[in-house]
Parts: C-alpha cells; sequence; structure tokens
C-alpha cells in the first residue's frame, strides 16, 4: 500500500515537476548506485534536493531509496508534513538533538542498509545559504565506518536553491545540474572522510553549466567592473 | 487521415527519407570500422527521429497543438537560457513573471492578433520587467540583470513565437496548407546548419571568427550559402505562396541568418565558459544549442514572407 503511494506520488506529481518544470543537467548517470546497500551523499540547498536525487531512479526502484531526514523538523508538528514525509516520500527520521545514544541515532538507517536499500544523506545537515556549501558533519563517517559492504557516491546538486531556496514559497523554473562522481573510499580517521567529501563536492561543481548562476559570482564580477 | 496537404505530405515524406538515409549511413560506418566509438553519432541521429516526431505529430493534429508546442519549446529554451547566464537572488520573482509572457504570447498567436503579437514583448514586456525589478527594490547589478532579462525573453519567447505565426496566416498556398511555411523555415534553417558544417568539415580552410567558433569557415559558410539558395528556390513554390526568386532570396536569407544565430549562442556560451546549454537533447546539447540559428531566421523570414504576401 505504502509502496504504490510512493510510487503514484512520484509517477503523477514529483517527477513530472522534476523534469518538466525544473530540467536536469545529468552527468555521471551510470555511476549512480542501483543497488543497495549504499549511501548517496549530497550537498543540500533546498527541499526540492531529495525529490530530484530520488526522481533519478526508476519508479520500479523508488520505493528502495529512503532519504534521511531531521525528525525534529518533518515530524514534530505532525499533520501534513509527516504523513508526507513518512508514506508519500519514505524518509527515515533522524533525532538532531543529540540527546540518545550513538547506536540508536543509527538504528534506522542500518536497518534499511540491511535490507539493500539505498539512503540519501545530506552532510552539511542542513539546507543553509542558497549555493553555498556549509561545514561537512562526521555523521555519515559514523555510518558507513563498519560496513564494507556500503558504496559511498557523492553527488553534487546546483540551481536548486535558486529554484526554491529555504525560505521562499515561490517556486520558479530553472535548469538544475546533477553532477555525480565516484565511490568514495572509508578512511580510517572521520577528518580525511569529511576532507575527502569536501574535495570532491568542488572537482564535481566545476562540471556544472549553472555555476555562473550564483550571486556571489555575479558581485565578484561587478566589483572587477566598477 | 490527418488531412495533410499533398505537397506537405511529400515534404514530411521526403524529412523521413532523409532521416532514413542517415540512420543507414551510420550503421554502415558502424559496421566498416567497428573500432570507432559512433556514440555521439548515434545519439544525435536518434535525436532528430525524436524531434521530427514531436514536430510532425503535433503538425499534423492542428494548429493549437502546434502552437503549444512551439510555447513549451519557448519555456524550455528560456529556462535554459537563465540557468546559464547569471541572474541575482533578486531577480527570482521578476524572473516568474517572464515565465508569464509566454502564454501571454501564444494567446496572441493563437487568437491571430497581429497587432499585439508584434509589440508584446519588445514593448509591454520591456518597460513591465523593469518596474517589477523596481519594486523589489535591489539597485547593484540592475542595468546589467535588466538587460539579461530583456534579452532572454526577446530570444526566446519573442523570436521563437514567430514561427508559431506562421501557422495562423491566411493560407495563400492551398497545396502546402498553414503548415507549409513552418516546414519550410524550420527545414531550411536546420538543413542550413548541416550543410554549413559538411562544407566546412571538407573544403574548410580560413576561418571566419576563430575567437568565438573556430570551426566555422568561410568555405562552409559559402558552401552553405548556395546549397540553402538553391534548395529553397525549388521547395518554396511548394511549400509557400512564395515563387523560385523570391524562393532563392528566402535561402539566402535563412542561410546567412542561420549561421548569425549559431555564433551568437556559441558566444554566450564562450563567455560562460561552458560547452553545451543544457542536456536535454542527447547528442546536441541544450535546446539552446538546437534553436540557435532558428531564433535569428524565424523572425527575419516571417517578415520577409509577411512582406512579400501579405
Amino acid at each position: 500500500m505504502n509502496r504504490l503511494l510512493k510510487i503514484l506520488f512520484f509517477g503523477l506529481i514529483i517527477k513530472p515537476i522534476v523534469l518538466i518544470v525544473l530540467g536536469l543537467n545529468i552527468r555521471g548517470r551510470d555511476k549512480l548506485p542501483v543497488t543497495g546497500p549504499a549511501v548517496i551523499v549530497a550537498n543540500h540547498n533546498s527541499h526540492l534536493d531529495t525529490m530530484v536525487l530520488m526522481s533519478l531512479y526508476p519508479l520500479s526502484k523508488i520505493n528502495k531509496v529512503r532519504p534521511v531526514a531531521a525528525a525534529d523538523y518533518f515530524l514534530s508538528s505532525g499533520g501534513f508534513l509527516a504523513w508526507l514525509s513518512l508514506k508519500c516520500i519514505g524518509i527515515i527520521p533522524m533525532d538532531r538533538s543529540g540527546s540518545g545514544a550513538r547506536e540508536n541515532l543509527f538504528k534506522g538507517c542500518h536497518e534499511a542498509l540491511d535490507n539493500g536499500e539505498i539512503l540519501i544523506l545530506f552532510p552539511e545537515g542542513s539546507r543553509g545559504k542558497p549555493e553555498q556549501m556549509s561545514e561537512i558533519k562526521k555523521g555519515v563517517y559514523h555510518l558507513v565506518r563498519n560496513r564494507a559492504d556500503t558504496k559511498v557516491t557523492p553527488v553534487m546538486m546546483h540551481g536548486l536553491g535558486r529554484a526554491l531556496p529555504r525560505g521562499e514559497a515561490l517556486f520558479v523554473p530553472f535548469n538544475c545540474d546533477v553532477v555525480i562522481g565516484d565511490e568514495i573510499e572509508v578512511t580510517e580517521k572521520s577528518v580525511d572522510f569529511v576532507e575527502t567529501i569536501e574535495t570532491t563536492f568542488n572537482e564535481l561543481s566545476q562540471y556544472c553549466l549553472t555555476r555562473n548562476q550564483s550571486s556571489e559570482s555575479l558581485a565578484k564580477d561587478s566589483k572587477t567592473c566598477d | 487521415m490527418f488531412n495533410i496537404p499533398q505537397n506537405s505530405f511529400l515534404f514530411m515524406a521526403g524529412v523521413f527519407v532523409l532521416l532514413i538515409t542517415a540512420t543507414s549511413i551510420r550503421l554502415i560506418l558502424r559496421f566498416k570500422n567497428a573500432d570507432k566509438d559512433y556514440t555521439e553519432l548515434r545519439q544525435r541521429i536518434q535525436s532528430w527521429w525524436i524531434m521530427v516526431a514531436i514536430i510532425f505529430s503535433a503538425l499534423a493534429v492542428n494548429r493549437q497543438l502546434a502552437i503549444v508546442l512551439f510555447g513549451f519549446i519557448s519555456f524550455f529554451a528560456l529556462k535554459e537560457f537563465l540557468s546559464i547566464v547569471p541572474t541575482r537572488h533578486a531577480d527570482r520573482r521578476v524572473i516568474f513573471w517572464a515565465y508569464l509572457s509566454i502564454p501571454l504570447q501564444y494567446y496572441w498567436v493563437s487568437t491571430g492578433w497581429y497587432g499585439l503579437f508584434i509589440i508584446f514583448i519588445p514593448v509591454y514586456v520591456f518597460l513591465l520587467l523593469p518596474m517589477r525589478m523596481v519594486l523589489i527594490g535591489e539597485t547593484r547589478g540592475f542595468i546589467r540583470s535588466a538587460g539579461i532579462l530583456h534579452w532572454a525573453t526577446m530570444l526566446t519567447v519573442f523570436c521563437i513565437s514567430h514561427i508559431a505565426y506562421l501557422l495562423v496566416l491566411p493560407v495563400k498556398n492551398n497545396e502546402a496548407g498553414f503548415i507549409g511555411p513552418v516546414l519550410f523555415i524550420l527545414f531550411m534553417t536546420q538543413f542550413n546548419d548541416v550543410c554549413q558544417y559538411v562544407w566546412g568539415k571538407m573544403l574548410g580552410r580560413r576561418k571566419i571568427i576563430p575567437k568565438v567558433s573556430p570551426n566555422k569557415t568561410w568555405e562552409g559558410f559559402a558552401g552553405g550559402l548556395i546549397t540553402i539558395t538553391l534548395c529553397a528556390g525549388y521547395v518554396a513554390p511548394l511549400l509557400t505562396p512564395l515563387n523560385f526568386t523570391q524562393g532563392l532570396m528566402a535561402g539566402a536569407l535563412i542561410s546567412a541568418s542561420g549561421f548569425i544565430g549559431d555564433v551568437i549562442i556559441s558566444s554566450v556560451k564562450r563567455d560562460l565558459q561552458i560547452k553545451d546549454s543544457g542536456n536535454l537533447i542527447p547528442g546536441h546539447g541544450g535546446i539552446l544549442d538546437r534553436m540557435d540559428s532558428l531564433m535569428v531566421t524565424a523572425p527575419l523570414f516571417f517578415h520577409y514572407f509577411y512582406y512579400m504576401c501579405y
């Protein structure tokens, strides 16, 4: 039942919006993990990020793709948002308050990975300012360090922070870049792992066609013009 | 069954023969040089099949559907353009208004309201978008943003909608019907791109504008110009009310202006340091990479045609 709901939600609403109204420039599609257990780490600028990443998968597979999302944001108020997140999107709720033990924190994630599912994680933790990277958190490292079976694939997205930035309700169509990189090896130290993710994101962003889009580059340019 | 007038029907059949030839040549090439990679060529030809199928089906069904199709092409082109050029965060709302100009412009087209069709973007949208920007109040980068937005709506909405307006002009060549002139401009423009490329590959030596587009040569340009001029001379009387001589002139106009459109979008991409404007059409790049020459040939041919026949 839930699976059908998810397929209908993505097939009738999300995929048409993402592919027609939004439009994607995809690079490296063949590098996307097709079978779990796998983890996708992506940069986070907009609520659309999750929708775009899930839309890359065929409807037959969509049930296997699970975004990890903040429990306090999506579930605490209950009602429609919670129903949408749990039933239509199938999020794995994550407690960000830091009160529980670390083992419990990743319980849902481990269950899903054991099930052969593909997790979507945003290591920046929150959406932050449009088109700007925030500091990468170490959570991913702790999740995958003892799981030799799990691949980590980096995905860089650009342009979505302009289509639907944080705190805005008006959706404006823009093409967005989705650049998928090679698998990242899990290193001994968490610092190295975080650094590898950061450098990979920087490298991947070179391939973004919309990279001229950011307001920073405009500001820089206009300074040189003055 | 769709009631396509004879000349247009034969012409469409001819295009399919060309596509079949292209596919056969590719298969022969693959067979002869098995070790070479023809992925891009394959994607290119496959995309041609799909584009031709979509456009021909819309044209075959009726005027309204074809107009809606060109409206969507404008939307994809405008979206792609605004996605690659720098815009300010403050302009999001203005850009939303720019998108709204598309349904309006194509509505004027569908009702055949020539007066409003021809001034809506250059006058009303031109003056109203900056007004909307003023209300937002961000003055830093204002001129640049206003310029970008106007250029974008002119190229992708105003210019492309001229193709659609050809559909609602009174039919003067009954053997071709309302789709004749559209087939003419679409085919001549795209065929010109192909011809300039092929002639350039075969004979190209002297570069025209090496800084913008190193593959454009005088030989390719001249070869395309001659081929398209002659071709248009013979095809125009079949698909349009133009006679042989008028057709020759239309061909020369399309070939020369097609070149201009091509290099304008090349310059845009070079300025932004990107190779393709998107990847909507496999093997071709973005929709702007395919519409580049049409954005210039369509209005120029339209007004030549309108002056000659209406």
